[in-house]
This record gives C-alpha cells, sequence and structure tokens, in this order.
C-alpha cells in the first residue's frame, strides 16, 4: 500500500499545513516526535497497557441479534466503542496524544470539543498523566451537552465557553488554536479527531486504527470471513477512520461513511460536508468543505453536536475522490429514530452521532440478504444525549 | 516593473524615516467608509495601507480583529468588491496597498485570477497568515510572475535556520510578528524583538516590518529602533469599532500621532 500521507501531509490533493508561521516550528517538531514513537516498541507497548487496563479494550464486536431481526437482511455487528471508559472511542486518541505529549515534555493540554466526548476524554487522560487542562467548547454545545461539561470540571480540567461564530465546534478550535499560538512552547494541542494541519490527520488515524484492527480480527474469529460492509458516522472522520483504516486493502469490503444531514440536504443546514461541500482550506488542512462561493464557512446544523462540523479530515477527501469509501448522509429525525430503534431492539441507548451510523445501517441491512456481514462503528454510549432526547420527544426526563 | 511598496520604502530609508503601516478590516463598518478611510490615513501620513480581507475563520486575529471582520461580513463584503474598493482608491491616491487574506477566500477567487486583478486594480503586496512557506509555491510563483509582492511573517517561534529559508520566499519586506501569540492590543511590547529583527537583518536585505500587538505611539517608536515599519491593527480597528460614525476623523488623528511619534 502507498504510504499516505506523503511527507508534506498529504493524501492525494488533501491534507496539508495552512497554519500561521508562529506554529509550523512545533508542527515540525510534533511530527518529528511521533515518527519516533510510531516505531518504538517500549512507547507502543505503553500504549497498549493503558489501553487494556484503563480503558478496557478490546472493546466487543457483539452481534446485534434484535436489530438484525427487526432488518431480517444482513447480520449486523457492533464495534462497541461505547463500552469504552468515558463511553465513546474518543479516548483511544487522548491516551495516545497524551502520552506522546509526555514524552515531548509539554505540562499543559488544551483541546477543542463538540459533544464533549473528546474533551472528557482529554480530561481524563490528563488527569491520569498529571497534565494542566483546557478545554475549549462553543457556548451552544456548553447548553447542549451539561452533563459532559460537568463530568470536564470533575475531572479538573477548566472548560472555556466560546461565544464567536456559531458557538460550536468549529469556533471551539478556532479558540484552541490561539491559545496554541500564544502558548505554543509549553502546551500541547490534542486535536480530537482527524482534521487539522499534518501530522495531526495521521497521528488520530493510527491511534483509532485500533478499532479496526479488532474489530477484523474479532470477524474472522467468529465468522471465518471478513465482513460485506463496514459503517461509521463521520464527523471530523476519526472513529470512521479508525474504523476503516485496517480494511483499506481488502477490496471486497464496501465502506460507508454517514454524514449528517441536519434538516436536510437541501434545507442548506447540515454538515454533509464531502457529499454537498467543495474543497477548500479550514483549520490548518486543505479538504472538501461547506463554503460559500467566497470561500467563507457557512452555518451548519446537526442534532448532535459532535457531527456539527462545516469540514472533514483529509483522508476522507481522499478515499471519496478514489471511491474507495461511499459517503451517504442521514438526517436528524432519522438520527433520532434509529436512536430510539438501537434502545428497544438490543438494549443499547447509542451516542446520537453514532445513531447516525445505525440509521444507515438499517437501510442497508435491510437490503441484504442472511449471508451478508455489516460492522457498524458504535462510536459512544448515549447518556450525554438523554436530556436532548427528553426534549425532542416532549417529555421530562 | 516598479512596486509601489519598495519606492516608498526605498525613499523613507534614504530619508532616514521609518514608515508606518495601518491596518483595517476592509468592509468595516462599510466598503463605502473603507475608501474614505484610505485615503484619510494616506493623507495622515500612512507610508503603506494594510486592508484585512474578512474570513469567517481567523485564527489567527483575537478578539478586537474577529468582531470587526464579522461586522464587515455582515455588510455582505467579498474579496471582489474590495477589489472594486482599491480600484476606487486608485482614482486619486497612490499609496501603496497590501492585502491581508486568509487562504480560502483567494483559493476560492482562484489564485492566478486573484493574483492578476489584484495587481490590475492597484494593489501592492499580499500577507497570507495561514500560509507558510511549505505552502506557498504556487501562489509564489503566480505573484512573482505578476510583480505582486508576497510578504512573509517569521515569529519568535522561528528558528534561524528556517528563518533563513522563510525570507528567500519573502518580497517588499519581512514581517516580524512581535509576540507569539495572535492579533490584539498589548500593554508591554516584546522586549526581546530585537533578537527577531536582529537575526532577519543577518539573513536578507530587505526591510524589516514590525508588528502584532503594537497599540501606541510609545510602543511603535520603541520598536522603531529594530525596524524599517511599524504596523499598528487592532489600536486603530478598536476605533473604528467605539466610533463607527466618526470614524475618519478620530482614525486620521490617531495615523497623523503615530507618524509623529515616529518621525521624533
Ligand atoms: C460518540 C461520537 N461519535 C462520533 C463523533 C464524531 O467525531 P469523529 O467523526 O471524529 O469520529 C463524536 C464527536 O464528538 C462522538 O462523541
Amino acid at each position: 500500500m502507498v504510504q499516505i500521507p506523503d511527507e508534506h501531509g498529504y493524501f492525494g490533493n488533501y491534507g496539508g499545513r495552512f497554519v500561521p508561521e508562529t506554529l509550523m516550528p512545533a508542527l515540525i517538531e510534533l511530527n518529528q516526535s511521533y515518527q519516533m514513537v510510531k516505531k518504538d516498541e517500549k512507547f507502543q507497548n505503553e500504549l497498549k497497557y493503558y489501553l487494556s487496563k484503563y480503558v478496557g479494550r478490546k472493546s466487543p464486536l457483539y452481534f446485534a441479534q434484535g436489530l438484525t431481526e427487526y432488518c431480517s437482511g444482513a447480520k449486523i455487528y457492533l464495534k462497541r466503542e461505547d463500552l469504552n471508559h468515558t463511553g465513546a472511542h474518543k479516548i483511544n486518541n487522548t491516551i495516545g496524544q497524551l502520552l506522546l505529549a509526555k514524552k515531548m515534555g509539554k505540562r499543559r493540554v488544551i483541546a477543542e470539543t463538540g459533544a464533549g466526548q473528546h474533551g472528557v476524554a482529554t480530561a481524563t487522560a490528563a488527569a491520569l498523566f498529571g497534565f494542566e487542562c483546557t478545554v475549549y467548547m462553543g457556548k451552544e454545545d456548553v447548553r447542549r451537552q451539561a452533563l459532559n461539561v460537568f463530568r470536564m470540571k470533575l475531572l479538573g480540567a477548566e472548560v472555556v465557553a466560546v461565544d464567536s461564530g456559531s458557538c460550536t465546534l468549529k469556533d471551539a478550535m478556532n479558540e484552541a488554536i490561539r491559545d496554541w499560538v500564544a502558548n505554543v512552547e509549553n502546551t500541547y494541542y490534542c486535536i480530537g479527531s482527524v482534521a487539522g494541519p499534518h501530522p495531526y490527520p495521521e497521528i488520530v488515524r493510527d491511534f483509532q486504527s485500533v478499532i479496526g484492527h479488532e474489530a477484523r480480527e474479532q470477524i474472522l474469529e467468529e465468522t471465518g470471513r471478513l465482513p460485506d460492509y463496514v459503517v461509521a458516522c463521520v464527523g471530523g472522520g476519526s472513529n470512521a477512520m479508525g474504523m476503516f483504516y485496517p480494511f483499506l486493502e481488502d477490496q471486497q469490503v464496501k465502506m460507508v461513511g454517514v454524514e449528517a444531514a441536519g434538516y436536510g440536504l437541501d434545507s442548506g443546514k447540515h454538515c454533509a460536508t464531502l457529499t454537498k461541500g467543495k474543497p477548500g482550506v479550514l483549520q490548518g488542512s486543505y479538504s472538501y468543505l461547506l463554503q460559500d462561493e467566497h470561500g467563507q464557512v457557512v452555518p451548519v446544523h446537526s442534532i448532535s453536536a459532535g457531527l456539527d462540523y462545516p469540514g472533514v479530515g483529509p483522508e476522507h477527501s481522499y478515499l471519496k475522490d478514489i471511491n474507495r469509501v461511499d459517503y451517504t448522509s442521514v438526517d436528524d429525525n432519522e438520527a433520532v429514530k434509529a436512536f430510539q430503534l438501537l434502545c428497544k431492539t438490543d438494549g443499547i441507548i447509542p451516542a446520537l452521532e453514532s445513531a447516525h451510523a445505525i440509521a444507515e445501517t438499517v437501510k442497508l441491512a435491510s437490503r441484504l440478504n442472511d449471508n451478508q456481514i455489516v460492522i457498524v462503528n458504535l462510536s459512544g454510549r448515549g447518556d450525554k444525549d438523554v436530556n436532548s432526547m427528553a426534549e425532542i420527544m416532549g417529555v421530562e426526563a | 516593473m516598479n512596486n509601489r511598496i519598495d519606492n516608498c520604502l526605498t525613499q523613507l530609508k534614504e530619508d532616514k524615516e521609518k514608515a508606518f503601516i495601518p491596518y483595517i478590516a476592509a468592509g468595516d463598518p462599510n466598503l463605502n467608509t473603507t475608501v474614505e478611510l484610505v485615503k484619510a490615513m494616506a493623507d495622515a501620513g500612512a507610508d503603506i495601507i494594510e486592508l484585512g480581507v474578512p474570513y469567517s475563520e481567523p485564527m489567527a486575529d483575537g478578539p478586537i480583529i474577529q468582531k470587526a471582520v464579522q461586522r464587515s461580513l455582515e455588510q455582505g463584503t467579498t474579496l471582489p468588491k474590495i477589489l472594486d474598493s482599491v480600484k476606487l482608491i486608485r482614482q486619486t491616491k497612490q499609496v501603496p496597498l497590501v492585502l491581508m487574506s486568509y487562504y480560502n477566500p483567494i483559493l476560492q477567487y482562484g489564485l492566478e485570477d486573484f493574483v492578476k486583478d489584484a495587481v490590475q486594480t492597484g494593489v501592492d503586496g499580499l500577507i497570507v497568515p495561514d500560509l507558510p512557506v511549505e505552502e506557498c509555491h504556487q501562489l509564489f510563483s503566480l505573484a512573482v510572475e505578476e510583480g505582486l509582492y508576497l510578504i512573509q511573517l517569521v515569529a519568535p517561534t522561528t528558528s534561524n535556520s528556517r528563518l533563513k529559508q522563510v525570507v528567500r520566499y519573502s518580497r517588499g519586506f519581512v514581517y516580524c510578528v512581535s509576540v507569539t501569540g495572535v492579533t490584539g492590543v498589548r500593554e508591554e511590547s516584546n522586549s526581546k524583538i530585537c533578537d527577531l529583527t536582529g537575526e532577519v537583518k543577518d539573513a536578507t536585505s530587505l526591510p524589516i516590518g514590525v508588528g502584532f500587538g503594537v497599540s501606541t505611539p510609545e510602543q511603535a517608536t520603541d520598536m522603531a529602533q529594530y525596524c524599517d515599519a511599524v504596523i499598528v491593527g487592532s489600536a486603530i480597528v478598536k476605533e473604528i469599532e467605539n466610533n463607527p460614525d466618526n470614524a475618519i476623523n478620530i482614525v486620521s488623528k490617531l495615523v497623523a500621532d503615530f507618524k509623529s511619534a515616529l518621525a521624533s
């Protein structure tokens, strides 16, 4: 397989490093440090130790009996990232990055967060390894995800509510970048998805690939064959990249990335970047982007804070252009229905983000037959969304 | 081909004067006012004028410029409209003009078309704060071909060996970022700026500009010891925010104050 990204951080035409000069030396240093630990057995063993003893890996690959029966089509397996410590895939990445930050001698870590899952995962790893921690979160998300804000505070992190722009994930990321520009010498910026400037898309993908590696092994062990499809939701794209990457060379495995269609693809208020966007530069990398004809980023919407982002990681743009992954979208209503469905069919409350992948899986599996296998990444659990769901359903939580 | 930036900085050097470069966000509070502000600043002694192209994600800017950019975008300011304003300014003024734009607006305009149109309307230089030298090659070659000066930034974090690479891609002057941080008003100026300007001086014969965080005429005079040009943004933009109806008078006076402080 060709080595991607290349030495300049490009996946085909996408990626790169579009950041102020102030940050360039830090990105170069980060890349050097990362390339070293990537090959360092001791580092990798330490990472494995924490993923196993602290995060609780490996996460189960669960045959979803109820959902499979409901669809009466393909067999559906859930990769249970919701069972990780802190309740989502995000911690795979933060443990990896903060171990790296420790090696680099940094004392302070900052992060952006949307749903608050990455913020919680960063605050958790910061408490574990003894870092000072500041998390930037859009004011709108602070409201939507109040439970996670309190969790971060309990874990000792400072949470800064960002009230610029649309007050969501992208604005939190702008503010985190500004903090990093001012404090780059002692601060490690822990990005939560496969977005941002090189080498972040590579680092985050690598730390999340544990999802796909395990899933591949588990399905082979249980069924003796590879799946026909793997499905994951795409916000910035980290849980999807982590699931897809180890299957990329298995040509018989088809892949589906599910974006948030918000109020609908034609409503102009959605986050279907790969379906409706056009390449441009946002927050350090060249990738598909929801923007107007003058290159201004347009307001986006998703019911799920973790998908409410106008950009997407550059490797996804590349995988779209070479037709290796099929990108589709699911709107707010479909996601809400899928959320409720999985609660009833299998007794699992999914994150609203993951519910997008579930919705797509239901459509897909229903078209297939019972000789076929679909693995869907259940990227997180839905406890954080219970209040929003109650609001949507018009009941008191 | 003569570039107005060279003419200006060469003349000032002969006269042993320092250049004063104010920054405003184009379209704040609206483009008509921008045209008048540029003319008034030129009359008040601005040597070169920097016009910010608004972008919805200004990651290198502090709150003052963020708000200005938002006001401008709410007025419907676009890059083509800014170039129209430059055309209007050029009917009466020859002050060198530098556009400061994040990369995406010019990328979506089309790099080749942008460089041509910018030069044709009378833009002299371009600063792209999120385009490090590693990513600038295409824009750099197009700009060199058309005579548009791409001005590179160096920061306190830039190592000496890296700095030597960066200045090779700079034209007109080298922009030294005086602080490790984003744009904004600051109480104190960085006393170590002479380390950075000293390194730049050793690496190139290009003039040196210092900006980011310079807020008062006193700070400007202080900085001027180490450079050829002082750039002031947030302190001016803040006055426009506070006095949208009387911006032209107030900004003219402020520019005159900075210029006379630099002359003394
Ligand atoms: C549970 C869960 N899934 C998915 C996402 C989306 O991010 P990504 O696309 O990087 O996996 C988030 C982000 O907050 C999340 O919390």
